[in-house]
């Protein structure tokens, strides 16, 4: 490491006051602005190696902390966009409102299935195909990108094509299917909105699941397994002993960012089931009671801030899994 | 024993006998199919007449491209594909860019040469993915609203940044963590300068990673529809908002439908494509390592 200017300038400056006769005091003051200059070049590079950091703290905490001091404030308000009258301050009565709002229990309630349902049902299917997937056999490489494309389309259109041409009564495949084995057409996304719903992210995100699952699987240390192997194990024994322990960081990498998304769905439901009942999750419906028309924006947002309650929950739960899977680096 | 003298193989765990193997590849190719068929589907509607696609399912028709140049022709007064695409492309590029330009710098400072509590910054970047859009998109609505930006390519591109900077400071750490620090530290000694260690000894080591990172970023910005039909329901609107608007009240609009979907989705899957592998080690061994 280079020695920087300023300390070598500092100390000569030490000694031109000390003299030829350095007393020991001089040394001592000398010794003491020596490690002040020590200390205060650690500042100086530990700014340094905060510098290239800034931007990007900042700009994620203008465009996502402050907004939410906003609905945070919102929240404790009368406000409504439609009404000329001026917002009031009305404490936390928007909170103690809300265990009484059917349609608000309704839309937590339709959150918490949606996403338990979706998250784990990908995970579920994701894993079995990520298994299938991790042996060679012809088109390997082809398959995988087959299970792969439903992750990268666009919710938009994953939602309008189930629901037209798969769920549809009158040109939907599987009533087409259901009508060859001599049943009646189901109107699936009306019947059953909120499976239908879920159908669809499971279909988009086991892919992902599958991903995730698969780097866990070809990570693995093969010598273990051999040993394993040579010892005698059962196939099953490998997998519940070696295999599912060593997964087992993944497993929880994929529920986390499963959930991260999963928890917000909005276009899935948007297109598939638009104002119905039956499906609407709580961001929808928080987004149909402000912007959306409702313009009741100061009771919205204590709808808002219940959500990112429930999500700091979920997210401290989560942060303490990513934590245990960076302890080992350093 | 000549068993020890090879390099042990991934032995997978199923299909040890060969016919269970056959079973299980034939078993793995149905799924992988039935998976794909919605969009195999989707994609053969796009080449059909509304007349047809309308009907009962058939597999075998004459192919028309006139669905493709219906649902791409401009009518006025209405979102034209020419101005989706055009409002997509930009707004896509800009925050991809722009997350890019914020996010290296922050995973160098994460990975490379790690500041003091580094860990927690990380975990800061994290946690505003955990943090509900639904949580401030009204103040942002507000915001926009009095500076006169809704309906602007800028505030998804504000938007599209903020929404992709978590992701991207997370794959690109982890790639830039693989960087061998010796190989820094011989650049230092044979007094190469900052600039030149980033450029001749870590930009080729994490440039895969970048590209795979900024993909995915492209991914998420193409696809969103939340954010577009919220702030941007009429002027610079995107992509996604423009096959939702296909959806006709009144008459046959499937076959125009499935072709403008195809249209809207293909440019990210074939992108997708073509970057699997790497996206999902940075997004999971990232973790991992």
């Amino acid at each position: 490491m280079y020695v920087r200017p300023e300390l070598v300038s500092s100390s000569q400056l030490t000694i031109v006051k000390g003299g030829i006769v350095m007393s020991n005091a001089v040394a001592d003051s000398g010794q003491k602005s020596h490690a002040d200059e020590v200390k205060r070049l650690e500042r100086r590079e530990g700014w340094k190696r905060r510098l290239p950091i800034l931007p990007a703290l900042i700009f994620t905490i203008v465009v996502t902390q402050i907004p939410f001091l906003f609905t945070l404030f919102y929240s404790l308000t009368d406000w409504r966009l439609d009404k000329p009258e001026p917002r009031e301050f009305i404490g936390v009565e928007n909170y103690g409102s809300l265990p009484g709002d059917k349609f608000f229990r309704d839309a937590a309630w339709i959150s918490v299935q949606m996403t338990v349902m979706a998250v784990l049902l990908s995970l579920i299917v994701g894993t079995l195909l990520a298994i299938l997937l991790d042996r060679k056999f012809f088109g390997q490489g082809f398959v995988r990108t087959l299970l792969i494309t439903p992750f990268l389309v666009m919710p938009v259109v994953a939602g309008f094509m189930w629901k037209t041409q798969m769920f549809g009564a009158t040109f939907g495949i599987l009533n087409w299917i259901l009508n060859l084995f001599g049943f009646e057409s189901i109107e699936f996304a009306t019947k059953y909105p909120l499976a239908s719903v879920v159908v669809v992210l499971v279909w988009q995100w086991s892919p992902f699941m599958m991903l995730i699952v698969l780097a866990g699987l070809q990570g693995q240390d093969t010598s273990v397994l051999e040993a394993a192997r040579v010892d005698g194990a059962t196939s099953f024994g490998i997998f519940r002993q070696i295999t599912f322990p060593q997964l087992r960081p993944f497993l929880e990498l994929g529920t986390l960012l499963g959930a991260i998304y999963l928890i917000q769905v909005y276009d899935h439901i948007e297109v598939i089931v638009g104002g119905q009942p039956g499906a609407k999750n709580l961001p929808f419906y928080i987004a149909q009671r402000s912007i959306g028309g409702g313009n009741r924006f100061g009771l919205a947002s204590s709808y808002s801030i219940i959500v990112v309650i429930a999500s700091i929950i979920i997210a401290n739960i989560g942060l303490r899994v990513l934590s245990g899977l960076l302890e080992d680096d350093s | 024993m000549a068993m020890f003298t090879r390099a042990p193989k991934a032995e997978p765990i199923l299909g040890q006998n060969r016919v269970v193997h056959h079973l299980l590849s034939l078993l793995t190719w149905i799924i992988g199919l039935l998976f794909f068929f919605p969009l195999f589907w989707l994609t053969l509607n796009g080449f059909k007449e509304e007349s047809v696609a309308n009907g009962d399912p058939v597999l075998f028709f004459d192919p028309t491209l006139d669905r493709f140049s219906e649902v791409t022709e401009a009518n006025a007064g209405l979102l034209s594909f020419a101005e989706a695409f055009g409002n997509s492309f930009w707004i896509v590029l800009a925050s991809t860019a722009l997350a890019m330009v914020l996010a290296v710098p922050a995973a160098y400072a994460l990975a490379i040469r790690p500041m003091r509590k580094w860990r927690d910054v990380l975990f800061f970047f994290i946690s505003t993915k955990f943090l509900p859009i639904v949580g401030i998109i009204m103040p942002i609505w507000i915001i926009a609203r009095d500076l006169n930006l809704l309906g602007t390519r800028t505030v998804l591109i504000v938007l599209y940044t903020a929404m992709n900077l978590p992701l991207a400071v997370w794959m690109l750490r982890s790639f830039f963590a693989e960087v061998p620090k010796e190989l820094i530290e011989a650049a230092q000694i044979d007094g190469c300068s900052l600039m030149g260690q980033i450029r001749q000894v870590i930009l080729p080591i994490v440039a895969p990673g970048l590209a795979a990172t900024a993909l995915l970023c492209v991914i998420f910005a193409w696809n969103e529809f939340f954010f577009a039909v919220q702030l941007n329901p009429t002027g610079a609107s995107t992509i996604p908002v423009w096959v939702n608007s296909q959806q006709k009240f009144q008459g046959q609009f499937l076959a125009g439908l499935s072709a403008a979907s195809v249209l809207a989705t293909l440019p990210v899957v074939i992108a997708g494509w073509f970057a699997q592998k790497r996206m999902i080690r940075g997004l999971a061994m990232g973790a991992i390592k």
